[in-house]
């Protein structure tokens, strides 16, 4: 609206700009940006619930298929695969516990704590965001060397009688799980240090002067204050998570801690059998997106955005 | 004594968490600059060869390159379109803005795998052949959403005052974009296009699915760790990470000191 009224009454012979003249301004804006998403995203995904469909072609290669409406594939897809579905979700699931669990007090500290310490709050955040400058697929595989049997964490573990002697902390759950909260965690972090920045420090110090202990003033007072930051830090790392496979390609073993995402993979492309693939890759976005809806129902798109 | 130790939790938490996001850092940074063999798993000895010769390792830079041309195609081309539409969608109210806000905000919110298998699906059925380009359009589009939020909250702060007073002083529409307007939002704009950047580079699972045989730097890693990834790929990473973290150092300097300006 600014903007149009800047241009209004920026040249003299322009300010009674006709109603459709106004409306052709934000069409040109939006037009390059719309077509690119309609062609690149909704249509691939219409491609996407097509090929779900599709059945082998009768005495074709292997990897033709044709168009068809075989709804049999959900079943088929689901039945074999559902305990990497219920396995992706249990995973992302935890990882974001995990996530809440360590990132929390890391936007405490950086949003509350250091709030009288400007330069600290700054360096606190780099340090928060420098994991997103090196290479995602190296700090995983950082993590398998960290995990190692030879490892010092394993080898102070053992020696703790955290592990049995012998036990391994790689191609574990616990290796995955461990490698998606890591990898995620800075997701959790920002999103709740933006809504703890917005805190009133007085509404604390209220709290305190009607004696309510500092536990109490952070359950009735900070953390409902801070909710908005949890959703969206929560959704943040939850979505990517589900979808994942690095970690569990480089983190995991074949037997229990495969993932849907891995599935997908190579049902594309070593097996080539898309209808199945891309079923699984059209369960995965419904049952993310009926969990985003109930989510942003409870808290507002915009606030998300 | 109870309450001291209830103080000193969160920042031991804080500073332990910070640990946690930084050792597999630290990782990546040292074996760098270890002596391998086969595996750069284990290590054997600091070494600066590596980094003397950082293309030693066969098809390295030539990944770091691809990668390099990606990112920097895809930040150009998602930025411009993405601030077109952020600057549409605050300061036009039209009709179906929401759904137009809904379209940007899914993309974010489907999985990567969801993405890259929607992606192959119709490079598949159009028997598109993959490589250079199937990738760039995918970054592209991945890249949009972020760069319209990014830029879509420098909108949102602009003071609309500041423009009408250049309108006030007689100054054309196009001159009062590009002498007010633009040089207000481009802090957001370079935001918005270190972020666009940083995550083409990264991107694995989605280049995965539609780049065929052509290899971009995280996909010549991932398919090296199968059997033992070369130093140089982390002197790569670590260079990138310098990089990054300089920029991200510089740019703040900058705005303090700006900040410290405009307070005198």
């Amino acid at each position: 609206m600014t903007l149009l009224a800047g241009l209004g009454g920026a040249a003299p012979s322009q300010v009674e700009l006709p109603r459709e003249n106004r409306s052709r301004a934000y069409r040109g804006l939006l037009a390059p940006g719309l077509v690119y998403l309609v062609v690149f995203f909704v249509v691939p995904v219409a491609s996407l619930l097509a090929m779900s469909l599709y059945v082998p072609v009768q005495g074709g290669e292997l990897g033709d298929f044709r168009p068809a409406l075989h709804w049999q594939n959900y079943v088929d897809a689901v039945g074999a695969f559902w305990p990497q579905l219920v396995r992706s979700f249990w995973f992302a699931g935890l990882a974001t516990v995990a996530g809440l669990v360590i990132g929390y007090p890391i936007a405490y500290a950086i949003a509350v704590r250091a709030r009288a310490w400007p330069l600290v709050q700054r360096i606190m955040l780099i340090l928060v965001v420098a994991p997103f400058f090196t290479s995602f697929i190296l700090r995983t595989i950082a993590w398998r060397q960290i995990l190692a049997d030879e490892s010092w964490v394993v080898r102070a573990m053992t020696w703790l009688q955290l592990l049995p002697p012998g036990g391994r902390l790689t191609a574990t759950p616990f290796a995955v799980v461990c490698g998606l909260a890591y990898n995620f965690l800075p997701f959790m972090v920002l999103p709740i240090y933006a809504s703890l920045g917005r805190l009133d420090p007085r509404l604390l110090e209220a709290g305190a002067d009607l004696y309510a202990a500092p536990i109490t003033c952070f359950r009735r007072v900070t953390l409902p204050l801070s909710m908005p930051g949890v959703v969206g830090g929560t959704l943040l790392v939850f979505i990517p998570a589900a979808g994942d496979y690095v970690n569990a390609a480089l983190l995991g073993n074949n037997t229990n801690t495969a993932m849907i995402g891995q599935v997908i993979d190579q049902r594309f492309f070593r097996i080539l059998d898309y209808p199945v693939a891309a079923s699984l890759s059209v369960v995965l976005m419904v049952v993310i997106l009926a969990i985003v809806a109930a989510y942003v129902r409870r808290a507002g798109t915009e606030d998300l955005l | 004594m109870r309450a001291r130790l209830g103080r000193a939790l969160v920042p031991t938490m804080a500073l332990l968490g910070i640990a946690y996001l930084l050792v597999p850092i630290a990782y990546t940074v040292a074996f760098g600059f270890n002596t391998a063999g086969k595996t750069n798993l284990v290590w054997r000895g600091f070494t600066l060869e590596n980094w003397r010769n950082p293309c030693g390792a066969p098809q390295v830079c030539q990944a770091f390159v691809n990668s390099l041309r990606v990112g920097v195609l895809a930040t150009v081309l998602a930025t411009l379109v993405g601030t077109l539409l952020a600057i549409a969608l605050v300061r036009y109210r039209f009709r179906g803005r929401s759904a137009v806000n809904l379209l940007i905000f899914l993309p974010m919110s489907t999985p990567e795998v969801v993405i890259g298998a929607a992606l192959l699906a119709q490079f598949l059925s159009l028997r598109v052949e993959l490589g250079f380009w199937t990738v760039v359009a995918a970054h592209v589009m991945f890249c949009i959403s972020f760069v319209v939020v990014t830029v879509k909250a420098r909108v949102a702060s602009l003071d609309p005052a500041l423009e009408e007073a250049a309108a006030d002083l007689y100054a054309t529409p196009v001159a009062t974009f590009w002498r007010v307007t633009f040089p207000l939002l481009l802090p957001g704009i370079a935001a918005a296009a270190m972020l666009a950047f940083s995550l083409s580079f990264d991107d694995f699972i989605i280049t995965n699915f539609n780049s065929g045989s052509f290899t971009t730097f995280p996909k010549f890693v991932y398919v090296a760790a199968t059997r033992g990834i070369p130093p140089q790929a982390n002197v790569i990473g670590t260079f990138m990470f310098v990089l990054a973290i300089l920029l991200v150092v510089a740019s703040q300097v900058v705005t303090s000191a700006r900040a410290r300006r405009r307070r005198r």
